[in-house]
């Protein structure tokens, strides 16, 4: 692909060819990846591969199409804006449709990040082979009981992406990400569990294959003898992942798409005691420990911190250029995309809780007892972000006098998001920044109904 | 889409280094996407990719490459690339000549996506909506959204085989926020074939968006859930996905072989209820998960996996059957020319049994009746499940009555299947996407009213 067409030059060329009256986007995008699976000591599968693409976003009356092509090829991209034109004849107008001018931005400096590894790119192959078998033979020696591992494997990608529009509007952005994982399976006689472990950063000397291996393992082990406690009410724990998970719920709540069209528990709660006061919710694409730290948005809107909750009062939505001119207010530099494939939507790149001053294991010794989350299942059907209710499986430890004791499996935790917000007990100091996005610490809830046997 | 002589030249060029095998599959696919929210349509999305795969299998290795260009010289160099990763140790596998295997499709396709204009897409759309406001003020919002794809593939291999598919699939989707005083509540509903446009020859877009409102409503006057271990009667096609989820997957032969199966070694096994009969059946006529060739070229079979509750048969793909000197058995599927096939399902279901779904209920003193399930997640090396229930009711001496919000049904496949203890003569599927290792393909589930003795609850009613 080393005679591809840069990038921002072919943005730019497609958005040139706006008729009068008419606003065109274009968002091109280029990403190269390996992946390495690997099992039983051999190298299962080692895949090597581009991907590009471009979408055309065409407004005009008010009315707005798109359409896409997994190629950058001048004559496709030229139909990928005909067809784009084609289908704003059959939206309906909406006064609010419209790209993001560099007036509406103009007093936003973008972050001088730089997330792009170059020596990413000159790995050679057999050193990716090598830490994906070495995370592999690392889990198996980590624990006798480790008995197996599912799935292990190495995985990296460099994406450059591009945004033009006619409103004059351009960036572009790159970034390099790896990591290394494994999930390890632990057994004794029947019984099996499995537990996660993974290494990820911007360039291949930021893996730490030994400690993905020893994390999976026990995460695994810990899990051995699981049995089916009695319902109860109590406190729990979660662990960093899963507090990341439960963070991206509340995120994709307080996005203005979801705010707007009602579909979610925050309406019209804004300047309102949400959650408890020690807790303070924010989304940085600016820093640059991020894993999902970015200078623009997929608007080519520059990002900047936005405070959610503050002190337990919530404080804002995330906005992309259309959530925030019809909200009366204006883009957050929120706008986000899952690849060339789609319009912009609304969410978050960097989302965390401003993390308290206690360590993990002075959480666990803060209360008498409480279930500590290790992983959860079932998040996504198991909550509902406009009623906010939840309900989800869990597997992890009982934690007595600030030590893990035995751990559980099959049960469910259940609460709903709103309490669980006003119930945050500690925020741990332990703020990991995580891929996909955001990041995860100990959280404690003070209260939760685990329903088991 | 390409030439044979080209495949021919890909091939030996893919196994010019040795390899054991070697295989182009290309795929070309349009979308086209419309959606309303918030009483308008948003907008009319529509796309197009093409491209190729190339592996080359040796040993216990494959190597793989993809590219979007299409031509000799972009094949080869995918060709090349894939060649590399699969390198060391020596001598070259024959490529056989090239014959065509192509299957009957399993059921024609009347109206092709792309014959129907834009306008007509976009107002099934507009029915759909006014339809779903009409169930009630308290709907406060609907989501319609149309989808149809297009997929063309076509797979050579150093085998010999040649043969190609060509897969239409339409989908409609009625989403519902309802609101009262007693917060606020969503329904779903939408269906989805394996066919062109004529899916709205037998999908009424006003009745999925009533069906979907009502779910909606019914939620707003359900009290909370119970806890703990109650029976579980599933409701004809609410269920599918709990057995594609918690069963399914580990039945398939790349799970089994990494020993992140429960079922792996108990073929011959009783591993569930005598009146359990589960298939997995990619000729299932117009179903979402049906095709007549899979992404490795096997056309699709109708395969038995538990038969009267003893443990029959595993899905395999290529690479599995190749190992075990066996027959494929259709279910090698990939998401895109950019993926590498695995194992997968197609339609998955439970036979029907003998039993009247009003009598399963009404022998039932005290339970959960299930009308629909939502998204699920199992851990397959050890059966243990959780899914989430979107429209659920209380049975109290034998009858339904009142609805209960949301709740996980909690439990593990295997004891799941040995509970199940009555199985009713109706028959439901559900379409979905299957989401394994990071790909996403269509599938479908189903089975009849059935009712398992004993599942966990996780409500939130108090203890």
């Amino acid at each position: 692909m080393s005679d591809a067409p840069d990038l921002s030059e072919l943005a730019r060329r497609v958005a040139g060819a706006a008729r009068s009256g008419e606003e065109v986007e274009a968002y091109v995008v280029r990403s190269r990846e390996t992946e390495v699976r690997v099992f039983d000591g051999e190298v299962e599968s080692l895949s090597m591969a581009g991907v590009e693409g471009v979408g055309v976003r065409v407004i005009s009356d008010h009315r707005q199409g798109f359409a896409w092509a997994g190629s950058l090829e001048p004559t496709v991209v030229d139909e990928t804006l005909d067809e784009a034109r084609d289908n704003a004849a059959f939206g309906e107008p909406d006064e609010w449709y419209g790209l993001p001018a560099p007036a509406d931005f103009d007093t936003v400096i973008p972050a001088p990040l730089d997330v792009w590894r170059e020596s990413l790119l000159a790995v050679p192959p057999d050193d990716k082979v090598d830490i994906a078998l070495e995370v592999e033979r690392a889990t198996r020696g980590a624990d006798a009981r480790v008995r197996g591992v599912e799935s292990a494997g190495y995985g990296d990608t460099a994406v450059e992406a591009a945004v033009a529009s006619s409103l004059g509007v351009t960036s572009t952005s790159r970034r390099t990400m790896c990591s290394c994982s494994s999930f390890a399976m632990a057994g004794d006689g029947d019984e099996t569990q499995t537990g996660y472990g993974f290494s990820a950063g911007r360039a291949f000397n930021d893996l730490d294959a030994a400690d993905a291996a020893s994390t999976a393992a026990e995460r695994a082990v810990r899990l051995l003898g699981a049995t089916k406690p009695r319902t109860q009410r109590l406190p729990v724990i979660l662990d960093p992942l899963v507090t990341r998970s439960l963070l991206a719920i509340l995120g994709s709540a307080l996005g203005g798409e979801a705010v707007l069209k009602s579909r979610s528990m925050f309406v019209g709660r804004e300047g309102e005691q949400v959650a408890a006061p020690g807790v303070t919710l924010r989304d940085d694409p600016t820093r640059p420990d991020a894993l999902g730290a970015a200078s623009h948005d997929s608007e080519g809107v520059p990002t900047r911190p936005v405070d959610l909750i503050a002190g337990g009062v919530l404080r804002g939505y995330l906005h992309n250029t259309y959530t925030g001119r019809r909200s009366g207010s204006a883009t957050t530099g929120s706008a986000v995309r899952g690849g060339y494939k789609s319009t912009p939507g609304v969410g978050a790149r960097a989302l965390f809780l401003e993390p308290g001053s206690l360590g993990p294991d002075e959480i666990y010794a803060s209360v008498p007892s409480a279930l500590y989350v290790q992983s959860v299942s079932g998040l996504h059907s198991g909550t509902n972000p406009v009623s906010g209710d939840f309900s989800v499986g869990a597997e992890g430890l009982m934690v007595r006098d600030g030590f893990f004791a035995e751990p559980v499996r099959e049960v469910t935790i259940a609460s709903t998001l709103q309490r669980i917000l006003l119930d945050v007990g500690e925020i741990g100091a332990d703020l990991t920044w995580l891929p996909g996005g955001g990041a995860g610490m100990t959280l404690l809830v003070t209260q939760m109904t685990m329903s088991g046997a | 889409m390409i030439d044979e002589s080209v495949l021919d030249r890909t091939l030996h060029a893919a196994l010019r280094g040795g390899g054991d095998f070697a295989e182009v599959f290309a795929e070309d696919r349009r979308a086209s996407s419309a959606r309303l929210d918030d009483g308008k349509v948003e907008e009319l999305t529509s796309g197009r990719e093409r491209g190729a795969g190339i592996r080359v299998v040796r040993g216990e290795t494959t190597g793989f490459a993809h590219t979007a260009d299409m031509s000799e010289s972009g094949l080869r160099e995918a060709a090349d690339a894939a060649a590399a990763a699969a390198r060391g140790g020596e001598g070259a596998t024959n490529v056989v000549g090239l014959e065509r295997r192509d299957v009957a499709p399993p059921h024609e396709v009347r109206v092709l996506p792309e014959s129907v204009e834009k306008a007509r897409k976009v107002q099934v759309l507009a029915r759909a909506d006014d339809a779903a406001r009409a169930e009630g003020d308290a709907i406060r919002q609907a989501s319609v959204s149309y989808a149809d794809s297009r997929r063309r593939i076509l797979v050579a291999n150093s085998d010999g085989l040649l043969a190609e598919d060509d897969q239409v699939r339409t989908r409609f989707f009625v989403q519902t926020v309802a609101v009262a005083d007693t917060g606020m509540q969503t329904g779903m509903e939408a269906p989805g074939l394996t066919v062109g446009f004529e899916l709205f020859d037998d999908v009424d877009p006003e009745e999925v968006a009533r069906t979907s409102a009502r779910r909606a409503l019914t939620m707003l006057r359900a009290r909370p859930a119970p806890t703990g271990k109650l029976p579980v009667v599933l409701k004809k096609g609410a269920g599918g996905v709990l057995f594609h989820e918690a069963c399914g997957h580990g039945l398939e032969a790349d799970l089994v072989a990494k020993d992140a199966s429960v079922f792996r070694g108990r073929s011959g096994e009783q591993v569930a209820s005598p009146l359990v009969t589960l298939v997995d059946d990619g000729t299932l006529t117009r179903e979402w998960g049906a095709y007549a060739i899979d992404d490795e070229g096997a056309p699709a079979r109708n395969n038995v996996l538990i038969q009267d509750g003893v443990l029959t048969d595993y899905m395999w793909d290529l690479i599995r059957a190749r190992k075990e000197g066996r027959q494929q058995s259709g279910n090698g599927r990939r998401e895109t020319y950019q993926h590498l096939p695995m194992v997968r399902m197609t339609n998955t279901y439970l036979l029907s049994g003998t039993d009247e779904p009003d009598e399963i209920v009404r022998q039932t003193p005290y339970g959960i009746y299930c009308a629909q399930l939502g998204g699920g997640q199992v851990n397959t090396a050890t059966g243990d499940f959780v899914f989430g229930m979107t429209e659920a009711y209380l049975i109290e001496n034998g009858e339904i009555t009142e609805p209960v919000r949301a709740a996980n049904l909690i439990g593990n496949g295997p004891e799941t299947l040995r509970r199940v203890d009555a199985v009713g003569n109706d028959f439901g599927t559900w379409p979905g996407t299957c989401g394994k290792f990071g790909q996403g393909v269509p599938v479908s589930a189903g089975q009849p009213t059935l009712r398992v003795s004993e599942l966990t609850i996780g409500g939130t009613a108090g203890e």
